[in-house]
């Protein structure tokens, strides 16, 4: 059997679309909880960016307006989340919770009006040149525009934390808040700053899955997509680079359902739509163990609140 | 001038009226909700929270929805508690109804009297179970509980769905995504002719008193108690963190799974795909309503219960979408955690005088 080396391009990039929101989610969470907090509403922040660009680019027919107005709603609900955690100091596990319910009501809510709307083409780039360089081709060109973001994120994430200032401070206010807090930084603006960072980030992920991934709005379409982000970053160790490695594992593992079922492989279909769950379960565990590495790796603060008394 | 003072001590009053603060901060948000979407406040309101309960059927209905969301949250308050962050409940109050409806489909042509407690006991196994599976990872192997309990959700659901599709579907079901009808010795009573509410809500009764007296009146309560103030002064008193974490896990899972058995062999009488709408997630609230207390949580049980109603209520004469229910959920929790704040800080009117 020849397999055309094309076709395997073709695969490799259709995991890598499918990766896309996985990473932008994950690494605007990494960024949160290397400030010390714990987010858990990201399936929430998900879904309004997703329901809140279909809205806008079916009511505004701009396609820019529909991204930049997804990761603005994904700021907007993440700025409750900040408040509560921040202001009020809540429990950061509970105010999540609430998050995500809250998120995944309201997007239906909204999403009433759109069920059955077709969603719009989404420009590319390069598509001339996928034919060019053999299995190369489909997997560098042919993209959107956030498609190539997403990929470029873990490694400017990277560079973020480890190169610039701002970086280390965000690391210092997770690490040690009280340390941050006597040097004079404002712990709180900078946790609030890494919050709403991280909702635009999840924002833009739930609008790369209902404008360009799948074009259309469903219900709950997420499908846990958020859950699975925040494992991503437990099994990345809060590293960003290692992100992108866990991301395409889960985009490997939701279309390598397509294919078996394609190819008649006989694993019931739900046995295959379980498999990204259960591997995460695993993979989990697998890192979890070495409970020292664990330990030396989380933010220190991390779901902690800090307050100052003055 | 407002200034806000740090209280010494939590305030105790504030800690059992800051729930109702949310219920009514609630009411006024959403409230302003509807006005944005176009609706009248008050009527919707009406229509949201008081004509669902107005006659017998809907009172029964609304127990009928309590109790699971009782059930459970008794259940999640033994892990909350104790600082275990089990959030799966929904995946263990499957996965007992799949084991419960497993054992009553074997019993599906036989009576008895012997067959009901088999089928619950089967039910908080089965949440016993799927509960043991984050508890152990967490103990043994120092897993996430919070991520591992929520992916197991899914995988729970999935594994209805292929069974009431695949192997346990009806043969004469016309290929309907549902197994055979239990037979009558596998069904919970019905309580009053004509009415749905079914003998599942004494189990929720049970649980309650049970717990009231484990909180409160046992050794474990206290180390709960704790273990959930302070991780570090339960291990210096030598309590074993490992068999609570565990425990605790099991009896939530017990419970989150008799509220299954409640779901398929109460009104309905067979496993089909969508067995509950959420009660495991919504639990988490009205646990956290009821402040983690036996008796709050029977009155936030039946607060929670109504936006299930009330949405249903408000969709029909309103046209109201229906997932304005989870919003008010979420919202109920939102300012519940926000109120909170009261509990540890005084907000002191200081005039120009001093």
């Amino acid at each position: 059997m020849i397999i055309d080396i094309n076709f395997i391009g073709l695969i490799i990039a259709s995991i890598m679309a499918s990766a896309v929101p996985l990473i932008l989610a994950s690494c605007g969470e990494l960024i949160t909880e290397r400030s010390g907090v714990l987010n858990l509403g990201v399936e929430g922040m998900m879904i309004i960016g997703a329901i809140s660009g279909f809205a806008l680019m079916t009511v505004t027919g701009s396609l820019i307006i529909a991204v930049f107005g997804a990761m603005l709603a994904g700021v907007l609900i993440s700025t409750i989340f900040a408040f509560l955690t921040q202001t009020l100091i809540t429990n950061h596990v509970a105010t999540g919770l609430a998050l995500t319910i809250f998120g995944i009501g309201i997007s239906a809510m909204i999403g009433k009006n759109f069920v059955g709307i077709p969603g719009k083409e989404f420009p590319v780039f390069f598509e001339g040149l996928k034919d060019t360089i053999p299995l190369l081709g489909p997997i560098l060109f042919g993209h959107s525009i956030v498609f190539y973001f997403a990929f470029a994120l873990p490694f400017v994430t990277s560079y973020f934390l480890k190169k610039t200032k701002i970086g280390l401070i965000v690391r210092a206010v997770g690490d040690s808040p009280e340390s941050a807090s006597n040097q004079g930084i404002n712990v709180k603006l900078v946790r609030y700053a890494c919050i709403l960072y991280g909702g635009a980030m999840s924002g833009l992920a739930g609008a790369y899955l209902s404008m360009i991934y799948t074009p259309q709005w469903i219900e709950n379409m997420t499908g846990g997509r958020g859950w699975i982000a925040l494992a991503l970053v437990v099994f990345s160790t809060w590293n960003p680079i290692k992100i992108l490695i866990g991301a395409m594992i889960f985009g490997g593992l939701t279309i390598i359902q397509f294919h078996m079922q394609a190819i008649g492989v006989r694993i019931p279909v739900q046995f295959l739509t379980a498999l990204p769950y259960i591997v995460t379960i695993i993979v989990l565990v697998v890192i979890s163990r070495d409970s020292r590495k664990i330990r030396l790796s989380t933010p220190s603060s991390l779901g902690k609140s800090f307050h100052k008394d003055n | 001038m407002i200034k806000i003072v740090k209280r010494d001590q939590p305030s105790r009053a504030i800690f059992f009226f800051t729930p109702v603060l949310a219920i009514f901060l609630t009411l006024v948000a959403g409230g302003l909700i509807f006005f944005i979407l176009g609706f009248k406040p008050f009527e919707a309101l009406k229509f949201f929270f008081i004509v669902p309960i107005a006659d017998k059927y809907g009172f029964s209905e609304l127990l009928l929805k309590a109790t699971p969301l009782c059930l459970i949250a008794i259940g999640l308050s033994f892990c909350f508690k104790s600082n275990n962050w089990n959030i799966g409940a929904e995946g263990q109050l499957t996965f007992g109804a799949i084991v419960s409806g497993g054992v009553a489909l074997l019993f599906y042509e036989q009576e008895g009297f012997y067959i009901l407690p088999i089928v619950i006991l089967a039910g908080a196994i089965g949440g016993m179970l799927y509960a043991s599976i984050p508890a152990i990872l967490k103990t043994y192997f120092n897993t996430n509980e919070i991520l591992v309990s929520l992916m197991l959700v899914y995988v729970s659901k999935l594994i209805l769905d292929y069974l009431v599709v695949g192997p346990w579907s009806n043969p004469e079901g016309f290929n309907f995504p549902e197994t055979r009808q239990f037979s009558d010795s596998a069904k919970l009573p019905i309580l009053f002719e004509g009415l749905r509410i079914h003998a599942g809500i004494f189990l929720a009764l049970a649980a309650v008193v049970i717990s009231w007296f484990v909180f409160y009146k046992t050794y474990l309560g206290f180390q709960m108690k704790v273990s959930g103030f302070s991780l570090k002064t339960a291990r210096y008193a030598g309590y074993k963190g490992k068999k609570m974490i565990i425990l605790v896990f099991l009896i939530s899972g017990a419970c989150a799974g008799l509220a299954g058995v409640g779901e398929i062999t109460g009104p309905i009488g067979q496993l089909h795909r969508e067995i509950s709408p959420d009660y495991g997630f919504t639990a988490i609230i009205v646990a956290f309503l009821g402040r983690l207390h036996p008796v709050g949580i029977i009155f936030a049980s039946l607060v929670v219960a109504i936006t299930y109603l009330g949405a249903e209520t408000a969709q029909i004469f309103m046209q109201i979408p229906k997932y304005t229910g989870q919003v008010f959920q979420g919202m109920i929790l939102f300012f519940l955690l926000a109120s909170d704040y009261l509990l540890f800080f005084k907000i002191k009117f200081i005039g120009s005088k001093k």
